[in-house]
């Protein structure tokens, strides 16, 4: 210890000295933090008030909901369901997974969920919340919040998702809801403020597309005071939304599932169903299809290739895919001769299996021949020589004109968001499109449907519906929007009651007729006879070699090369009130695949149920028995799905 | 014979002690100390609870503490320096052997009413044992490099332990707390300046290293300094509380924004709102006037530290005072620094103003024991 005076007098000096030079530091290091306070809060205090505002207040968007969607009867086919979800927050839980635990004790928490949601969590940042158990029930939901103040960080949400109670029934008509795409968050035609909002769905096919505006609804928007987690303080202003718009279809949903199930078995076909009087779509069924509440919450990549594999489960074949319509067609052709004043019923033409034309050699379907053929056996027999005649007469510019009144070659105004024009063509488009000049060749294919022609299902539909009540039904899906009826006009064709008389008696006799080419589908009972007309519409062109040794049958051909098979037609014959139009892709023959598709389901919109055994003939109804108890259809259940309906 | 003329002349006996306190500091220990109490309240959103009701209570223990130890003579305190230090030692270990057993670190022991905290203790301790080390060396050896390994040893052994806790921030203010020690006590400048080139170097290697294959620091800790340079190079990271801190201060302007209008803090923006950013909701609420008011406060206590430290003609005294306010210093700046961004996040609290047990305490001892070298200097 220093005790000599010498000594503490120079500590004291020392001490001194460095006294200065410690107190010099502090002093600098003081003026240092002074010059920065003085720089934050005075220079820069403006710039960082604002900073502080945008901090507090946040504008946040209400989500309107989304409007519903009904059959014609009241029953929703797109509902919004109740979501509830637990949240977590790691900046405010602390010691999350003893939070975790505590949460495990009030909701079930599997373990691996439990292990990927810790991982999850430590992935994030802090302070963004993560959901922890998606689509908790009530009970739990309600447990969660009661006991929230001793669970740190966890919070419990609502919302509400899309649900389709008939989700496979109406895959391609209603379509599906998704998250917005980054293409979708870009159209310059909808900068709607909702598409930044990180949950929410728009409607991605069908009417979810088409109609997305209307069901969409307006935004409204809270003006909010935010703690450091984005937790609400206090609402400072507040505009509500506005919902989205109910939407009622013309659809049935009991049709709608009964065209499906019988669609079923085969791989690729779609269905219209169409009301005659009114032109509404009472089913539209495309095959095959999909499960779209799988899209709702997000489809994993895996499915989506599953999906991929089968033959486009996605397209909506009933508006979207184009076939040559085939013999469905030589109506139109008949028409066009008939106005044109160059056939009589009576004149007939000899089939003989073929005829040359140009240097070449036509074939009709039937190698032997019909013999003669006058005008209603060239529908009831589908003669191609009779029509090929006929569409040399008559020209491709008026058959052309007769196939866009009948409504080929153009898109009705409906609110789906990809509908085909089909394709009805003339010399110019040929030039145009081809850049090669038309052939009679050419005329005479588009005579019998085939060649460059081509139809949608509906198209096929409406033009059965314009024969049968010789008025231009107009197809429509959408009976009401909101409060608002959607009205149903349908003019005069224009057409002679005695030619399209003369039509439909060929279409009759095609069905109730022996030699018919769909006789073996009739149906049976005064009042519930079936007119139509079948369509075996070829893909390929056959050879004269392959001619020659043979023509190869459909069933030893692969699939993708088989014939399409399609039938069109109404009931009841007399009094025309359904038309259908149905395409089996690959089916073979139209009177084989397509037209007992097609008399089940006129028979059922006729019946207004599944048709009874005595709507068939005698000798056909013990299958027609079996396959009715075969078929997977909410009708036939006890428990018609009201459980999941919520 | 006046009052103040009595004081100066004779050695105060037993309670009458008090009399002979440096109120002037008491006042401004306590002043700083309503400051913090007023800001924890307003923190917990207006409530005494859960912050400045406790803080509060401990004051009261506090200024006992301080009381209490003015009245023991220096001697007694210098005499025990060494055992101090000793135990201060093995509190360290005994903690580390705690949190070995315990789950995780562990930086604390709890009696119940308190955490202890055996880094804070470490501060004083280390001041005392320097400051009575070099009392007992003759002034020759000072700078003898041989007679600088028992302080070196005395700073870096309980740093070492501290930093492996892990607390690099208060491990890294013990060392210069002790290194200010040593300056005073007039160790050559030549060791300083040396010091000084050496860490300036090591600096400029670091970074030199970067991107080569050789480098010294891992990406991420080049990354961590990136952001501490440029906060707003990752706004919701490391970032984040850097900016959200800066936001807060610089909003408050001249006159704050008002007594618990903070809308930052109370608003939960800032991350240890009570503790280690504290200084952000002190100034956004009262401005830079109270901020600027609190440095002086401050300052002031540190002028009377070095004042009294050239004054006093106990060696012991001199640098146990210039140490302890040494300390001061460093808590105080290494905190504000790093709440307006000009020093690296380093968990370290404000003194008088930020929530805490032992650090309250602490503060406490230490300006006792500067109470005590007041008290009991040679007249």
């Amino acid at each position: 210890m220093i005790r000599d005076e010498e000594q503490i007098r120079k500590s004291s000096r020392i001490v001194a000295r460095r006294g200065l030079l410690i107190a010099i530091g502090q002093l600098a290091a003081i003026g240092i933090l002074a010059d920065k306070l003085r720089l934050l809060q005075l220079t820069q205090a403006s710039e960082y008030r604002n900073l502080a505002e945008k901090n507090r207040i946040s504008v946040r968007l209400m989500v309107p909901e989304r409007g519903r969607i009904f059959d014609r009867n009241g029953t929703a086919l797109a509902d919004n369901r109740q979501l509830y979800r637990i949240l977590l927050v790691r900046e405010e839980a602390g010691d999350f997974e003893a939070v975790l635990d505590d949460l495990g004790k009030i909701i079930a928490i599997p373990p691996e969920v439990r292990e990927k949601k810790i991982e999850e969590i430590k992935s994030r940042r802090p302070f963004v919340p993560v959901v922890v158990a998606e689509d908790v029930d009530w009970d739990e939901f309600a447990a969660v919040s009661a006991n929230s103040p001793s669970l740190r960080g966890i919070f419990a949400e609502s919302g509400f998702v899309r649900f389709y109670p008939y989700g496979r029934d109406f895959s391609h008509l209603i379509g599906y809801v998704g998250a917005v795409n980054s293409r979708e968050r870009n159209r310059p035609e909808d900068r709607d403020p909702l598409l930044e909002v990180p949950d929410f769905s728009i409607g991605k096919t069908g009417i979810e597309a088409g109609l997305d505006l209307t069901l969409r609804g307006k935004s409204g928007n809270r003006k909010i005071e935010v703690n450091a987690y984005g937790k609400a303080m206090r609402e400072i202003d507040r505009t509500e939304s506005v919902p989205g718009k109910n939407v009622v279809l013309s659809v049935d949903h009991l049709l709608q599932n009964y065209v499906r199930a019988r669609l079923h078995e085969e791989v690729a076909g779609t269905a219209v169903l169409l009301d005659i009087s009114t032109g509404e779509v009472l089913a539209l069924v495309s095959r095959p299809g999909y499960e779209p509440n799988k899209f709702v919450t997000g489809i994993s990549h895996r499915e989506f290739e599953d999906l991929q594999n089968l033959e486009g489960p996605l397209v909506s074949r009933g508006v979207w895919s184009a076939y040559p319509p085939g013999s469905t067609f030589k109506m139109v052709t008949a028409l066009a001769a008939l106005e044109e004043g160059l056939i009589s019923y009576t004149d007939t033409i000899y089939c003989g299996g073929s005829m040359e034309a140009v240097n070449r050699k036509f074939h009709c379907w039937r190698r032997g021949g019909h013999g003669r053929v006058d005008f209603v056996k060239s529908i009831k027999e589908s003669c191609d020589i009779y029509y090929f005649t006929l569409a040399e007469k008559v020209g491709i510019e008026k058959i052309a004109a007769m196939a866009k009144r009948l409504g080929f070659g153009g898109e009705f105004d409906l609110p789906l968001p990809e509908v085909s024009a089909g394709l009805i063509p003339t010399k110019e488009w040929k030039l145009q499109m081809r850049s090669s000049a038309w052939q009679i060749g050419d005329t005479l294919n588009a005579g019998i449907g085939q060649g460059y022609v081509s139809a949608t299902a509906l198209q096929i539909a409406v033009m059965t519906a314009r024969i049968a009540s010789g008025r231009a039904v107009e197809p429509k899906i959408l009976r009401r929007i909101g409060s608002f009826e959607i009205p149903s006009a349908a003019g005069s064709l224009g057409l002679k009651e005695n030619w399209l008389d003369k039509i439909r008696d060929g279409m009759f006799k095609v069905v109730n007729e022996s030699k018919g080419t769909a006789y073996k589908t009739r149906s049976i009972g005064k009042s519930s006879l079936i007119a139509g007309k079948t369509g075996t519409s070829q893909i390929r062109n056959i050879s004269a070699e392959e001619r020659k040794r043979g023509v190869i049958r459909n069933e030893d051909l692969p699939w993708k090369r088989r014939d399409h098979a399609l039938f069109c037609g109404y009931i009841p014959a007399d009094a025309p009130k359904f038309a259908v139009a149905v395409v089996v892709e690959h089916g073979g023959s139209g009177s084989e695949a397509a037209a007992p598709i097609a008399r089940d389901i006129l028979l059922r919109a006729h019946y207004g149920e599944i048709p009874p055994l005595s709507a068939y003939p005698e000798k056909q109804r013990i299958s027609i028995e079996e396959q009715q108890k075969k078929l997977n259809i909410i009708e036939l259940k006890s428990d018609p799905m009201v459980s999941s309906r919520a | 014979m006046t009052y103040f003329a009595s004081q100066e002349r004779s050695e105060p006996v037993g309670i009458a002690k008090l009399m002979h306190l440096n109120w002037g500091l008491m006042l401004l220990v306590i002043s700083a100390s309503a400051l913090g109490v007023i800001v924890l309240y307003s923190v917990a959103g207006g409530s005494w609870e859960p912050w400045a009701g406790a803080q509060s209570l401990r004051l009261v223990v506090g200024l006992a503490i301080i009381l209490g130890f003015a009245l023991v003579p220096i001697w007694f305190w210098q005499g025990i320096a060494a055992p101090a230090y000793l135990g201060a030692i093995g509190f360290l270990v005994l903690v580390e052997l705690l949190g070995v057993s315990g789950m995780g670190a562990q930086r604390w022991i709890d009696l119940g009413f308190v955490r202890l905290q055996p880094s804070e203790f470490m501060k004083v301790a280390l001041v005392m044992a320097l400051a009575s080390y070099y009392d007992w060396l003759s002034l020759e050896k000072v700078s003898r490099p041989l007679w600088m390994l028992p302080p070196l040893a005395m700073i870096l052994v309980p740093a070492e332990i501290i930093r492996n806790q892990p607390d690099l921030g208060t491990s890294i203010l013990v060392v210069a707390g002790g290194s200010i020690v040593m300056f005073a006590a007039g160790v050559s400048l030549y060791y300083f300046a040396g010091l000084g080139i050496a860490a300036i170097a090591a600096v400029a290697f670091v970074f030199w290293s970067r991107g080569t294959e050789w480098q010294v620091l891992t990406d991420y800790q080049y990354r961590r300094i990136d952001t501490f340079l440029d906060p707003s190079l990752d706004p919701f990271g490391a970032g984040y509380h850097i900016t959200q801190s800066k936001i807060a201060l610089g909003s408050g302007g001249w006159s704050g924004r008002g007594f618990l209008q903070g809308t930052q803090s109370q608003l939960n923006f800032l991350p240890e709102k009570h503790t280690d950013f504290v200084f952000t909701t002190f100034a956004e609420e009262f401005g830079f006037v109270w901020g600027i008011l609190l440095l002086a406060i401050y300052g002031i206590i540190l002028g009377y530290c070095i004042t009294f430290a050239i004054a006093s003609r106990r060696r012991y005294s001199s640098l146990l005072v210039l140490g302890l306010g040494g300390m001061f210093f460093l808590y105080f700046t290494a905190n504000m620094g790093m709440v307006m961004g000009l020093l690296p996040v380093v968990g370290v609290p404000l003194p008088f103003i930020s929530y805490g047990g032992s650090a309250t305490m602490v503060l406490a001892i230490a300006f006792g024991l500067i109470q005590s070298a007041h008290v009991h200097r040679r007249r």
